[in-house]
């Protein structure tokens, strides 16, 4: 009686680690001697995903430089938490000059690094969702358009969290923010509004847009190292939950990106020239309220009697992420 | 080499001997010319090993600037009047981050009501960013400042503004002395840069200071400037020594000696003043003028030992501190504290209004004759205003003052000149 | 670089700053009890061994097993497995093929030769084992390893006990358990055969032996009152699969009938068939739920033919060889009463199955012993009453099983080796159990159990060949890699990622681990995300 050969992994890709996997097949923050760009001993709160976020995609990046890496930073948490005077995390050259700029810095250091005869050496700009959707937005789609080579990172955690979580045009419909209170006939970010800057990147027909999550270190290691590996404007959109600003339990920050990811809200894609063109899949669809319910922003949908109007116009938003998207295989689902 | 061409290009030409390797500019009236005269040099190949960057905005012009300078390239920039506004923040960031960046301001009004002619609210809008601030008179002495830009800014770690008058010089023929690439290169050294983003030798650049070293570094910014009161000078005499014309330095003083009126400004109207200083002189009048190159830092013992032994100080400025009056007058009153001087400050030229010979020796007879007041707005149309301000008494809403104005002046440009 | 103050500062100066002094909780390294551990008789650290096998160094795998239990490829065929039972992966798709990765194992050490390790150091002790089988062998295994001089004496003519006289060669081979036996012999352990041990107190004075180890085996069938004709043929079935063993296989004809419900009826059910009987019919009181014999033996028995009667009992054979049956049906709690119907069925043998006993009289005499229903009573740590001598497998109150028999040697060997010392065994105190709650299941990969290969059911029936055949490497490999590693550390990496301040420190392969409590801020991202449960948050103390 043949048996059917499988190459199985234990965990395959999902842990950060895996013995059995080759040495060159392993994760970049598998490795022992990973880089930690963003070192111990900085400010971000406990279970922070921008940290986390942060050093997966910087180390991801330095790999593919050979450590030949500059950061630029746009001002938000991350900038702040990780470079208070007298002390810095970071291990690479890094600068942050303001809030609105990182995109438009970054395209000056890359051009600096043409002109001085130092084009191996990479740029990457970074900045919360804040600094990226919202005010250094005219920046980034200056960058886009230039086509400038730097790769830029938004850490996305849906609103402004350094300044006491106010609403940015990431914030999901619904969310509870400092400036769109629990309150009134429609509590928490009016449905229909807000901005989704992966698929504006698109429109810029730019080599290279990707979403990816904290919640899956292998597919943002790839895509970073993806972005690194093309020249030109390239977009990385990362989501990373707050615990501080959803409500949600520090040790809880990987499930929340999962439950993103898995029910659909945030769908995983990558794009080449304005075209879609790999979409990581959903492994265990959850519905959205396996998402929503463990954040605090969320709890006024769970009352005493559950919104379930608006729960179903948020499972709708996931429904057609998941269809526009291609999110589950619908041949495997079938068969 | 001598060259008849436009101020603009003059200094393009300049900008292009100092060799800076990224050109980022927005266009705005009345820069344009100069970005257009580098950015066709390097299009061309005529500017090597350089690059230049269309960018959305002013402030994406300075921000781009502020990264390339920060991973060590020579960087230029230019603007004008909204523009620097627009680009405010990243002023104030270029010189708290102590990048050595060039920037090129054509002097323009600041609207409301928009106006693309000359004056100089645009600047002083800036003047305490932490800037060094220069005015150009001429411009052979634009062409000139500009290459000594550079050497300050890079000697001191410190970002350079070069202030020229928009039209009066941007756009104005001129016969000018161009140097040669080799006469440039001996005066001003390849950059090297006082801190770079380089992954051999990483550093972390804009942290996050507060109180406990915030102080510290806004005292360690002025003090750069002091210094710079040293350098400026310093290097306006080497230029000089290489080049064989004076340009730069702090002042300039023009018949002071034994002056009993002394009138003080800043960039191209001096030219004018001196004229009228020349027919007075001639008429027997003790009149002088001093003209202030270095606004930032402000030279406060070169003004004050220009100005100490006249007995009156007109100070003609292009621009206004709505409210109080002169800007530059603060300035001038501060280096003669303690000295018993009469005073009077005189806004002059704003939006482009042409300053004549005429109306400044008619000032400047007034002001000898104590006869000025403390605030002079010079050639103010008084029917204008008074009927404005009569009809504004007696109707809330009476639309646009500038408007208005207009349609009773019946008129676009009658005054510019 | 002439760096300005301040503003600019020099790269990864924040390790001055201490930010464990945050925490209120921390996380800490532990390993609980996987289920499969926890569930094994036989005492075996399966995971431990699982571990070794995932990575495909399975002598490594197989010397983890063999610290337990001397017999994988005889385990891996003949337990029952009630590791897999409790396996957390059954609650994700399958439980993992443990029994089959052992066998694996078993079968892979008996192609390469793999040897035990020579005691380190001798102890100068002499230990008897009464009885070959596998509580005998396990025993007589781990008193060597520990260093004592052992002597395994047996009634039969060959070592095995059950696992040979008991079991059928289609369910396990003899050259795999003598394979399995000889290492053991090779370990230095004496073995004498054919010798019965009529009084034990005589023979260890007369051996010199400081203690003894007895595992005699149930080898005496248990018999019920059926009236018969002296022409019927009756058997037991401990005589026919023992017969198996010998020249003369038994004649049990074309009919054959077996009475019972445990898996010795189906032996030897299954054993008529492959003799050639047409039929074979096992006559059971109760139902298919309450039947003992393990289901998958049940399920086996049928696809060859084998026809099993419920809630039927014998009332007696004619000497033609009629039997006649009474349908049976059950109580409210689930005994089986009489209905008064009655049926015949054509038998040409009726074989009893019906449980085995423990031939004890080599203990007369021995002062201080209590025996109750067949068996002697033991103190936990399996000594008699008397000292010295102690006792397992099926002699003391127990679950009969290979695997309960091993386990039982182990404990008496450990408990032999403390008690020769003047000290008693300290087993290590058991770990919280890794439930399946305590376990991160997103990370592990879906896939299903590898099933072994079954033989063709015409071969199958016709010959003693073995019926399920072993996993090659890569299923093993597979089935091995299923293993969720439940509560003990798998090297996965997952903490090391997923703290936000690096405050995991990686210490290697094999070596695990550990926080660095100088920057963990105890947000326990890590406990959340370890895939199987390893690490657990604790109050900081101050």
């Amino acid at each position: 009686m043949e048996m059917q050969t499988v190459k199985f992994y234990q965990t395959g890709t999902f842990t950060v680690g895996n013995r059995l996997l080759d040495e060159n097949e392993r994760s970049v923050q598998a490795n022992m001697e990973r880089t930690n760009s963003l070192n111990s001993g900085h400010r971000a709160c406990q279970g922070c995903g921008e940290a986390l976020g942060a050093r997966y995609a910087i180390d991801a990046a330095m790999r593919v430089t050979g450590d030949k890496l500059i950061a630029v930073n746009a001002t938000g948490c991350l900038e702040v938490f990780s470079t208070p005077y007298p002390e810095t995390s970071w291990q690479i050259p890094w600068i942050h000059s303001l809030f609105g700029n990182a995109a438009a810095v970054a395209s000056g250091v890359a051009a600096a690094m043409r002109v001085t005869g130092r084009s191996d050496v990479r740029v990457v700009a970074q900045g919360g969702d804040g600094g990226t959707t919202d005010i250094g937005f005219g920046c980034l789609s200056g960058m886009f358009e230039r086509n400038d080579d730097v790769l830029y990172i938004c850490y996305d955690n849906e609103a402004y969290m350094n300044t006491g979580v106010q609403r940015s045009s990431a914030t999901p419909p619904a969310a509870r923010t400092a400036t769109t209170m629990a309150v009134g006939k429609e509590p928490g970010n009016v449905f229909g509004t807000g901005k989704n800057v992966p698929l504006i990147a698109m429109a810029h027909h730019i080599p290279y847009v990707a979403t990816a999550s904290v919640a899956n270190l292998r597919d943002l290691e790839f895509k970073v190292t993806r972005a690194m590996n093309v020249h030109g404007a390239r977009y990385v959109h990362i989501h990373v939950p707050c615990p501080l600003g959803w409500g949600s339990a520090p040790a809880d920050t990987i499930k929340v990106a999962r439950m993103a990811v898995e029910s659909g809200l945030f769908p995983l894609f990558e794009a080449e020239h304005g075209e879609v063109t790999g979409r990581t899949r959903i492994r265990h669809k959850v519905p959205v309220t396996e998402y929503l319910k463990l954040q605090k922003r969320f709890a006024h949908l769970f009352g005493k009697t559950p919104d379930q109007e608006r729960l179903d116009q948020i499972q709708a938003i996931a429904d057609k992420n998941i269809r526009t998207f291609g999110l589950i295989d619908t041949e495997l689902a079938h068969g | 080499m001598l060259k008849q061409v436009e101020g603009s290009h003059a200094v393009a030409e300049a900008i292009a001997l100092s060799r800076p390797q990224i050109i980022c500019a927005y266009p705005i009236t009345p820069q344009t010319h100069i970005v257009e005269g580098v950015g066709e040099m390097v299009k061309d190949g005529t500017l090597k090993n350089c690059e230049f960057i269309n960018v959305e905005s002013e402030f994406a012009a300075l921000s781009v600037a502020i990264g390339a300078s920060a991973a060590g390239a020579r960087t230029y920039t230019a603007t004008s009047s909204q523009g620097l506004l627009f680009m405010a923040e990243a002023v104030y960031n270029a010189a708290g981050l102590g990048l050595p960046i060039v920037m090129t301001i054509g002097n323009r009004a600041i609207g409301a009501p928009i106006n693309i002619w000359n004056d100089h609210s645009d600047s002083m809008s800036m003047r305490d960013a932490g800037w060094i601030q220069l005015f150009a008179e001429t411009n052979q002495e634009a062409l000139d400042l500009h290459i000594q830009a550079f050497r300050l800014a890079e000697e001191l770690s410190c970002p350079v503004m070069v202030c020229m008058d928009g039209f009066i010089l941007t756009h104005a023929y001129d016969r000018v002395d161009v140097p040669s690439q080799e006469e440039v290169d001996a005066f001003l050294p390849p950059f090297e840069p006082r801190q770079i983003l380089d992954p051999s030798a990483p550093v972390t650049i804009g942290a996050m200071v507060g109180p406990e070293a915030f102080t510290e570094v806004r005292y360690l910014a002025h003090h750069k400037q002091l210094r710079a009161l040293t350098l400026i000078p310093q290097l306006s005499a080497e230029f000089e020594q290489r080049f064989g014309r004076a340009s730069g330095g702090l002042i300039r003083e023009y018949c002071t000696e034994g002056a009993e009126t002394i009138v003080v400004s800043l960039g191209s109207i001096n030219g004018t003043v001196q004229e009228v200083v020349d027919d007075m002189r001639a008429d027997g009048a003790k009149i002088g003028s001093v003209s202030i190159c270095s606004f930032r830092p402000f030279p406060l013992t070169a003004l004050r030992d220009a100005l100490q032994n006249a007995k009156r100080v007109v100070v003609l400025e292009k621009c206004l501190a709505v409210g109080l009056g002169g800007i530059v007058s603060d300035g001038v009153r501060k280096s003669l504290s303690g000295i018993q001087l009469k005073g009077y400050t005189v806004i002059a030229g704003l939006g482009g209004r042409a300053i004549t010979r005429g109306s400044l020796r008619q000032l400047f007879e007034d002001a000898a004759a104590d006869e000025l007041e403390q605030v002079t707005f010079l050639d103010l149309n008084a029917d204008v205003v008074a009927y404005e301000l009569e009809r504004e008494s007696q109707a809330r809403r009476t639309g646009p003052t500038a408007e208005a104005i207009l349609k009773r002046l019946g008129t676009v440009s009658s005054k510019i000149g | 670089m002439d760096k300005p103050f301040a503003i600019t500062l020099d790269v990864g100066s924040s390790l001055a700053n201490k930010t464990g002094s945050w925490r209120t909780s921390r996380p800490v390294y532990l390993d609980r009890l996987p289920p499969c551990n926890n569930a094994c008789p036989a005492g075996e650290n399966i995971q431990a061994w699982l571990f070794h096998a995932e990575g495909g160094d399975y002598e490594a795998a197989w010397r983890e097993l063999t610290q337990n239990n001397p017999l994988p490829a005889v385990m891996g065929r003949v337990c029952y497995h009630p590791c897999e039972d409790a396996c957390n992966r059954g609650k994700l798709d399958a439980a993992v093929g443990i029994n089959s990765v052992e066998r694996f194992l078993g079968d892979e050490a008996i192609k390469r030769g793999w040897k035990f390790p020579a005691p380190p150091k001798e102890s100068g002790k002499r230990v008897l084992v009464v009885g070959a089988g596998p509580s005998g062998l396990s025993a007589a295994y781990h008193l060597r390893r520990l260093g004592h001089a052992v002597k395994v004496v047996d009634a039969g003519p060959m070592a095995g006990g059950m696992m040979r006289f008991g079991i059928p060669k289609y369910r396990l081979p003899r050259d795999v358990l003598d394979a399995e036996v000889k290492r053991i012999a090779d370990l230095g352990v004496e073995f004498e055969y054919n010798r019965k041990v009529e009084n034990i107190r005589d023979t260890m004075t007369e051996g010199k032996f400081d203690a003894v180890f007895l595992a005699v085996g149930a080898h005496i069938a248990k018999r019920a009152y059926i009236p018969a004709g002296e022409a019927a043929k009756m058997l037991d079935a401990v005589s026919v699969l023992r017969d198996m063993e010998g020249e003369e296989k038994p004649m049990l004809g074309r009919r054959v009938v077996v009475y019972g419900g445990g898996n010795t009826a189906l032996d030897v059910a299954r054993t008529a068939k492959r003799l050639g009987a047409s039929e074979a019919i096992i006559v059971y009181r109760r139902n298919r739920e309450k039947m003992p014999a393990h289901d998958f033996e049940v399920e086996e028995a049928l696809q060859e033919g084998v026809m099993i009667k419920w809630l039927s009992t014998i009332k007696n054979m004619a000497n033609e060889g009629t039997l006649t049956v009474e349908k049976m049906k059950l109580d409210e709690k689930g005994f089986p009463q009489p209905t008064g119907e009655f049926e015949t069925l054509e038998a040409d043998s009726l074989v009893l199955a019906l449980g085995q006993d423990v031939d004890l009289s080599l203990l007369e005499g021995v002062p201080g012993l209590a025996i109750k229903d067949g068996t002697v009573q033991v103190a936990p740590n399996m000594m008699t009453g008397y000292p010295g001598i102690f006792a397992g497998g099926d002699m003391v109150p127990s679950e009969r099983t290979v695997t309960v028999a091993v386990g039982h040697g182990k404990k008496a060997a450990r408990n032999i080796d403390a008690w020769l010392a003047g000290g008693t065994y300290e087993p290590a105190p058991k770990h919280e159990l890794a439930d399946f709650e305590k376990l991160n299941a997103w990370y592990y990969t879906d896939a299903s159990k590898t099933v072994r290969p079954m033989l063709d059911i015409v071969r199958r029936t016709s010959t003693f060949d073995e019926v399920v055949s072993g996993l090659d490497e890569t299923n093993a490999l597979f089935e091995a890699r299923r293993c969720l590693s439940c509560g003990n550390c798998f090297e996965c990496d997952n903490c090391y990622g997923v703290c936000p301040d690096n405050s995991v420190i990686k210490l290697g392969p094999g070596k695990r681990f550990e926080f660095n409590y100088d920057y963990c801020k105890g947000c326990g991202i890590c406990v959340s995300e370890c895939p199987c449960g390893a690490i657990k948050m604790v109050p900081e103390t101050i």
